[in-house]
């Protein structure tokens, strides 16, 4: 049997210095999350609708002629035309100026609840999943008890408490609305505190309040904001219902349930002045649903770096 | 499983007590009161505010009241007088309820069908028919589903019947408006359900025994992927039948959600308060059941509870 000698080897192709170094440039997580939805064709879709829509719900009521208060006894009830691009509706009024205001409304209601509630429910759910202890019992029993109350019924009698209009509304959304966040940040803290990194930075003397911020937000962050991509539809949903009934935004004002509410009675007559505001409603609606879709994907940390 | 049950039954009348409470007092806060018409003298109104008992002090009319509730007795109504709410909800609860029954079963029994053939038939196009169904659907707020139906099959072709509610064919299309975002729902869970449970082991188990495919859907995948439908299945109860309330408006129907949203703008205390009470008795109920059916049908449910 031959005899190998260290000298007689030559090391090929290996090289300390540069088998650590980084080829490519480095992502951060929001980067490689943007690139992942770029990608994803039907999310990216859903993102430019809503880009669209929020750009004209700012800029197309300031652009037009009409206000969406004044009214014209000589063009009631038109159809779509150069003069009104949308038609007009019962009292004269025009419907592209409406809906947009409709948009500001509507579009306003369902971030500003969505935003409420996250914030709320992380704080609160926060506190219980990582702390435990009492507080975390007395609170959650609290939460379940307030969970099997059906949530529409508080609503409906806070906006009655609180009168017609926009902030009556958002308070009314956020009274038992940030219970669903609650519970899911709670179980999401829970899970994280028992893991090992957490437990490494505990040991190493870091305090409370930096684990919260550098440990265990960065990793619920995603699943929170596709949780507010996902809710914003149900609020602008509930915001028609109560419009729809009677108690949701006092007139002039208007939003896309006003506007839903007042074709309907309408319908058999003039069929156009719901499908606008329903269009509407449904595309954004499709839109949310589909970037928050594209975004569960994109913010899963678990996917990163796949395909 | 009694120790489950009793748990779960404890934590439905806490909900319940909590549920009556914040009603009875958010009612009082309301602005405006009942007796507001102008044809009633002073004299009459404080005589009918004695007859009710407004004039006590709010705890006495809240004990009153709970004393009342536990009794079944919701009171007069102050609007329709010598009714007692009991009478108007025993008038129009049962359609209500028909209209809801008839959207749950449609929702659930085709919302099923569909998330299993997409989920079968994965990639195909039946799967995509499937997910835009699920997709639209949860994309329409019930009223507009309800008037593109009223429109085209009520009032351009005239197969249904518009309005009201007097026979089978009066049913079809409110049910249809009211079932369809459930049953994307349903369908949407189903199809990912049933997705995940398609790689577990316990299905190529039976793959290798040489199960036909049908009987591993039928008996291994279905069984283990409804489960997670059967979760939404209290908050869908809670979802069809306030639905109800829109779709009783827009067709015509003599159920409850009319005269609810009725008892609010008359400042109709005792009717919104025995309105909102009962609802929220009937869901907690249903919630309570489908608790209890879950812990049944899911042995971790129970036991499980860290």
């Amino acid at each position: 049997m031959a005899e190998f000698k260290q000298e007689q080897f030559i090391i090929q192709g290996k090289n300390t210095e540069k088998m650590e170094s980084i080829s490519r440039p480095a992502l951060s997580f929001w980067q490689d999350a943007w690139r992942r939805l770029r990608k994803n064709r039907t999310a990216f879709i859903g993102l430019c609708i809503l880009t669209l829509y929020v750009l004209m719900a700012i800029f197309a009521p300031m652009l037009s002629r009409y206000s969406y208060t004044a009214m014209d006894s000589d063009a009631m009830n038109q159809a779509p035309s150069a003069l009104h691009w949308l038609g007009t509706d019962a009292t004269g009024r025009d419907q592209w100026v409406r809906v947009w205001m409709g948009a500001r409304v509507s579009l306003a209601i369902g971030l500003f609840t969505a935003v409420i509630n996250m914030c709320v429910g992380a704080v609160i759910g926060g506190l219980c999943g990582y702390y435990g202890g009492k507080l975390d019992m007395i609170v959650m029993r609290i939460v379940d008890i307030l969970y099997g109350i059906p949530s529409l019924i508080i609503t409906i009698l806070v906006m009655m408490v609180l009168g017609k209009g926009v902030a009556p509304l958002i308070v009314a959304l956020c009274v038992v609305g940030w219970i669903g966040t609650c519970r899911f940040v709670r179980g999401e803290v829970y899970r994280l505190k028992e893991q090992e990194f957490v437990m490494a930075a505990r040991v190493l003397g870091v305090p409370d309040f930096t684990i919260i911020l550098r440990h265990i937000i960065p990793n619920i962050i995603g699943m929170l904001v596709t949780n507010l991509c996902m809710s914003i539809p149900g609020a602008i949903f509930q915001e028609a219902f109560l419009s729809y009934i009677g108690l949701g935004i006092a007139p002039p004002n208007c939003s896309w349930g006003v506007l839903a509410k007042e074709g309907i009675a309408y319908l058999r007559i003039y069929p156009h002045e719901i499908f606008w505001p329903a269009f509407f409603i449904c595309t954004t609606m499709l839109a949310l649903n589909l970037l928050g879709d594209g975004l569960r994907d994109a913010l899963d940390p678990k996917l990163r770096g796949t395909e | 499983m009694a120790k489950y049950i009793i748990k779960r039954v404890i934590a439905a009348i806490l909900t319940l007590l909590v549920l009556v409470t914040i009603v009875f007092f958010l009612v009082r806060l309301m602005p405006g009161e009942p007796f507001t018409n102008p044809k009633l003298t002073p004299d009459v109104a404080a005589n009918l505010r004695k007859y009710y008992g407004f004039d006590k002090p709010l705890i006495v009319q809240y004990f009153q009241y709970m004393g009342n509730l536990l009794r079944g007795d919701f009171g007069y109504s102050m609007h329709y007088t010598n009714k007692t709410v009991n009478y108007i909800i025993g008038q129009t609860f049962p359609f209500s309820a028909d209209l809801g029954i008839r959207a749950l079963c449609l929702a659930i029994s085709f919302g099923l069908i569909l998330g299993i053939l997409a989920a079968r038939k994965r990639g195909t196009k039946i799967d995509f028919f499937c997910v835009m169904v699920a997709i639209i659907g949860t994309s329409m707020p019930d009223f507009i589903i309800g008037a593109c139906l009223q429109y085209f099959f009520g009032i351009k072709w005239g197969l249904f019947p518009v309005a009201k509610y007097q026979g089978f064919q009066y049913t079809v299309l409110p049910a249809c408006a009211l079932s369809f975002y459930t049953l994307a729902h349903v369908s949407r869970i189903m199809r990912a359900s049933m997705l995940e449970v398609t790689s577990q082991d316990y299905i190529k188990t039976a793959r290798s025994k040489g199960l036909s495919e049908v009987r591993i859907t039928a008996k291994h995948q279905i069984r283990n992927a409804i489960m997670p439908v059967m979760t939404i299945l209290g908050p869908t109860v809670a979802a069809v039948l306030t639905g109800t309330f829109v779709i009783e408006a827009i067709f015509a129907i003599p159920g409850m959600g009319k005269y609810y949203v009725e008892s609010v703008s008359n400042n109709d205390y005792s009717m919104t308060l025995g309105m909102t009470v009962f609802y929220g008795i009937f869901l907690v109920f249903c919630n309570l059941i489908v608790d209890i059916l879950y812990g049944i049908a899911d042995p971790r449910v129970r036991i499980g509870k860290r």
